[in-house]
């Protein structure tokens, strides 16, 4: 029971409370489907304490009418756990790449009036409105083997022992939830509606990341030398253009730079080595 | 062996992920469906950690059979009691393999895996990474699902939602499913399918659960003819967080390591957490179950709770919420140990639990009932039932493989009808009338792992037609109905503001008002059958609903409003097997009927649907009780009142 002196004697915020009953304006930017156009809508919603994006986009969905008063259709959106650990509901809310679940209005939209604009991600296809299509992203999971080759799910002992270190760093890499923020915030990252372009196109952070998680797994590290082969081909390591823009935006603060440096030597020792043909 | 055989798999969680990777193993070809992308499915969000026996706990005197044996006295001795055996013996075995697929558990100085304390034992025996435990489970058998589909062994049908099984001749031969983006119907041939659909906390409203939770796919199974099995028997999980969109989880392993749950002891005391002294504090659970304390099982908690806010109007600040206490533990320890759900807290709060209590209260978080399924007992029978095991006593028996339930046989987690499995929370089986903490993980797992055997023998079985030799029509009759179905709705597209009376969401949000009310912590036949009548007028207004949306593309209002007419059903339901156990089992609290009666209700709820009337009738069925004789479950407990008692000493920190 020891307590440490330098903490903080409470977590709380000091800014002014928000204020309650006040009305929050959603603009958000809608698209029927793959290829029609895109327009704003804005919705007035009456937001109550606590609220989050994810409660008011189902306010939203219940009203039927924009804030103008016109008829309109319940705004289609992703979204899952609502905790964030799914990853299901991440869209651009002002402007900022983010889990729309953990997004609380008391904190955007303080005052009566404020605007809240959602946006769905641009670096993938909208499936409607707020929706997109990720399978890129799971695509690259694949890519880079993103597993350990197992011989199997018979009983056969233990895995590998590990130490605190290892552990506390997989873990952290192992967070990731393939939410596809750091795509979103990066420059080298760019849509890719044709799949057959993906092997091609810059895999991104999480992908190189996962890579990383899996060679350092003591089974994982099987297949190290192909997943650094993917990453020094096109799309891979080299096409970072080291912006640090996605380590800035993952919310669960995964390391990915560092991920990205790791995996960036590791190619080069890795061709190294193919060199001498070991 | 398995050549042409597939196998539809319903639901992308950690049962129907662990029952995918091992069907394909077997060589049988998987179509796996999911409502989302396998990744982000609902098993993500258990926390806490995973139940097995373990050497460190074995040398304590702990062992698969005190596990079982917990499992059991934990669930009221409400559950078959072979298939609990069969399971708590496999959970080493499990950990095993999540540990070679990876998985990041906590680890010791040495390596080893590092174990932490959870409700209804007294010995360490959860396994953990971090507290997103869940999570990591979860990430390790979807990368296990990845690799065998890109070997082509599973194909993966994700944003598909489920509308039905087709069931022809007595058996399971497909299902029908819709693409929630395009919205294509159409039916999937299959020799087995396994339902993995997780549990109904939407029927609820607000819950602990992920939004694609809603018992909808269950409903779809009892409609066509699934027993629906112990429906009553919701957990009410004592700790969450109350929001606006959802009740967030507090995880159990927040009392596991050490955190303490209270109230003032003065009523409607005002001043801060941190300005209460020690003495003026009632820490009411570990007052009244000295040897638990704050990890007495799950339904105990909240009723407690619960009693201290509703009963006694004794909540922090005069509402509906208690202390849950982390603050007297080193910030380091617990940023290691709790992370992610300390996170969690700060996040949607706005206040750091390391150094301020949280502000709990109950909320609805897991199904123990659903779909009924069979079973093949194992080569243990005893002539007569053991009374109950002491704590930390030489077992009675080992733990091989098979002593619970036959390996390999095909009605292992069967449906009532034959080649529909229920894998999971969906399956009404291993919990009884209560959970405990931390054998929701290992219930999935082991079912995907052992029950998967038997859906390859299942389906290996030659006697039966293969369904690719079945006549089309059956599958296009099936499709079509659900197309029908659909048209219906579309049909009453009213674009603005149509009436509150006849919209999805304002029938969906009733249904969930009315069944936290009337069906969760305490209940009595009076509110239950007011229950009943809210539901049959909500069904009513159903029928007459208008649809909000009249798209062809994405229409999720569409498939909202279909699954809130399954839900009504499933609550329907729910509702009339807590009105006909006239007793109070586990997470089933009849204040009208307090005690347990063994003669009348140590039996399995069965409801089943009358298709043509639209109605559901109760019925009770023997469980298999012949391993340990029920005894009273007080886990100890001592009657203390909140006020005027003498606080009790500080519970020993985990560190």
């Amino acid at each position: 029971m020891n307590f440490t002196s330098s903490a903080p004697a409470s977590g709380q915020t000091s800014k002014a409370p928000a204020k309650e009953g006040r009305t929050v304006i959603f603009r958000i930017k809608r698209c029927d489907g793959p290829g029609k156009p895109s327009r704003y809508e804005d919705f007035a919603v009456k937001v109550p304490r606590n609220a989050n994006v994810i409660s008011c986009l189902q306010q939203i969905a219940a009203m039927g009418i924009t804030a103008s008063g016109a008829s309109t259709t319940p705004v289609a959106f992703d979204s899952g756990c609502l905790e964030e650990v799914c990853g299901s509901c991440t869209m651009v809310i002002n402007g900022q790449v983010r889990q729309s679940c953990s997004c609380l209005i008391d904190e955007y939209a303080p005052n009566d009036g404020d605007v809240v604009t959602l946006e769905p991600m641009s670096k993938f296809p909208v499936v409607r409105d707020l929706w997109v299509d990720r399978s890129r992203l799971f695509h690259a999971l694949k890519r880079v083997q993103a597993w350990v080759p197992i011989d199997g799910t018979y009983s056969l002992g233990q895995g590998p022992k590990e130490s605190h270190k290892n552990q506390e760093v997989r873990y952290k890499l192992s967070e990731c939830m393939s939410c596809g923020c750091c795509l979103e915030a990066c420059p080298q990252f760019n849509k890719e509606e044709d799949s057959k372009e993906w092997d091609s196109a810059f895999i991104g952070a999480h992908a190189i990341s996962q890579a990383r998680l899996f060679n350092m797994h003591e089974t994982g590290k099987q297949l190290a030398s192909e997943r650094l082969d993917v990453l020094s081909g096109p799309g891979g390591v080299s096409d970072c253009g080291n912006a640090q823009n996605c380590v800035k935006v993952c919310p669960k603060k995964i390391p990915l730079t560092e991920s990205i440096a790791a995996m960036g030597r590791g190619v080069m020792v890795n061709a190294v080595k193919k060199f001498f043909g070991r | 062996m398995a050549a042409g055989k597939r196998v539809i798999v319903v639901g992308g969680g950690l049962a129907g992920l662990s029952a995918s990777v091992r069907l394909a193993e077997a060589g049988v070809a998987v179509d796996l469906f999911s409502l989302v992308p396998v990744k982000r499915s609902h098993s993500v969000c258990a926390q806490g950690g995973i139940n097995a026996c373990n050497e460190v706990a074995r040398q304590q005197g702990y062992s698969e059979y005190e596990h079982f044996d917990e499992t059991i006295y934990g669930g009221d001795f409400l559950a078959d009691q072979h298939p609990v055996l069969e399971m708590a013996n496999w959970a080493p075995r499990i950990i095993d393999l999540l540990d070679r697929m990876g998985v990041p558990f906590n680890r010791t100085n040495e390596g080893n895996r590092d174990l932490r304390l959870f409700g209804g034992s007294l010995f360490k025996r959860t396994h953990f990474a971090g507290a997103t435990t869940g999570q990591q489970l979860m990430y390790a058998l979807d990368e296990q699902t990845r690799r065998a589909e890109s070997e082509g062994k599973i194909i993966k049908y994700e944003f598909w939602e489920f509308l039905r099984p087709i069931v022809s001749e007595g058996r399971c031969v497909g299902i029908v499913a819709q693409d929630s983006r395009t919205m294509q119907i159409r039916s999937f041939r299959a020799d087995a399918v396994v339902m993995a659909t997780g549990g109904c906390g939407l029927v609820f409203g607000k819950s602990t659960n992920s939004v694609m939770c809603t018992g909808a796919a269950m409903s779809r199974c009892y409609q066509q003819g699934a027993w629906y099995g112990n429906p009553e028997m919701i957990q009410v999980h004592p700790t969450a967080i109350p929001g606006a969109d959802k009740l967030r989880l507090m995880s159990e392993s927040a009392r596991g390591e050490g955190g303490r749950v209270w109230v003032p002891r003065k009523k409607g005391d005002t001043r801060a957490a941190k300005d209460i002294p020690e003495a003026e504090r009632s820490y009411f659970l570990e007052e009244r179950y000295p040897a638990y304390g704050n990890i007495v099982p799950r339904d105990i908690a909240t009723r407690e709770i619960f009693s201290v806010c509703v009963n006694d109007g004794m909540g922090v600040n005069g509402e509906n919420q208690v202390y849950l206490d982390l603050s007297h533990l080193d910030p380091e320890y617990l940023t290691k140990k709790l992370g992610g759900i300390l996170e969690i807290y700060e996040k949607f709060v706005g206040v750091d639990p390391r150094f301020e209590p949280m502000k709990i209260f109950p909320a609805v978080h897991y199904s123990m009932g659903g779909l009924y399924t069979t079973f093949t007992k194992g080569s243990y029978n005893p002539a007569e039932a053991r009374t109950k095991h002491k704590s930390g006593t030489r077992p009675p028996l080992g733990a091989d493989i098979g002593l619970g339930m036959t390996v390999g046989a095909p009605n292992n987690s069967m449906t009532n009808i034959p080649g529909l499995y229920a894998f999971g929370e969906v399956n009404f089986a291993y919990h009884g009338a209560n959970r405990l903490g931390a054998n929701a993980l290992l219930s999935c797992i082991f079912d995907g792992l052992f029950c998967g055997v038997s859906v390859v023998n299942y389906v290996n079985d030659t006697e039966r037609k293969a369904t690719t030799e079945l006549s089309q029509n059956i599958y296009d009759g099936a499709s079509k109905s659900e197309a029908d179905k659909q048209q219906r709705l579309l049909s009453t597209v009213t674009s603005g503001v149509g009436p509150a009376e006849t919209s999805p969401y304002v029938i969906g949000k009733e249904m969930g008002d009315e069944m936290t009310a009337a069906c969760t912590v305490v209940r009595t036949e009076a509110r239950l059958k007011q229950c009943l009548g809210k539901l049959a007028g909500l069904r009513d207004r159903h029928a007459r609903m208008r649809l909000p949306d009249g798209s062809g593309w994405t229409n999720q209002s569409l498939a909202y409003a279909r699954a809130v007419g399954d839900m009504l059903i499933a609550a329907e339901a729910l509702c009339q097997g807590a009105i006909a156990r006239r007793e109070s089992r586990g997470a089933h609290y009849r204040s009208d009927f307090q005690s347990r009666n063994d003669a009348e209700f140590m039996k399995s709820t069965i409801v089943k649907f009358d298709a043509r009337a639209g109605t559901s009738s109760v019925e009770f069925i023997a469980i298999d009780a012949s391993l340990i004789e029920p005894t009273a479950r007080t886990y100890g407990k001592k009657d203390v009142p909140t006020s005027g008692a003498k606080p009790a000493p500080a519970m020993a920190t985990a560190s």
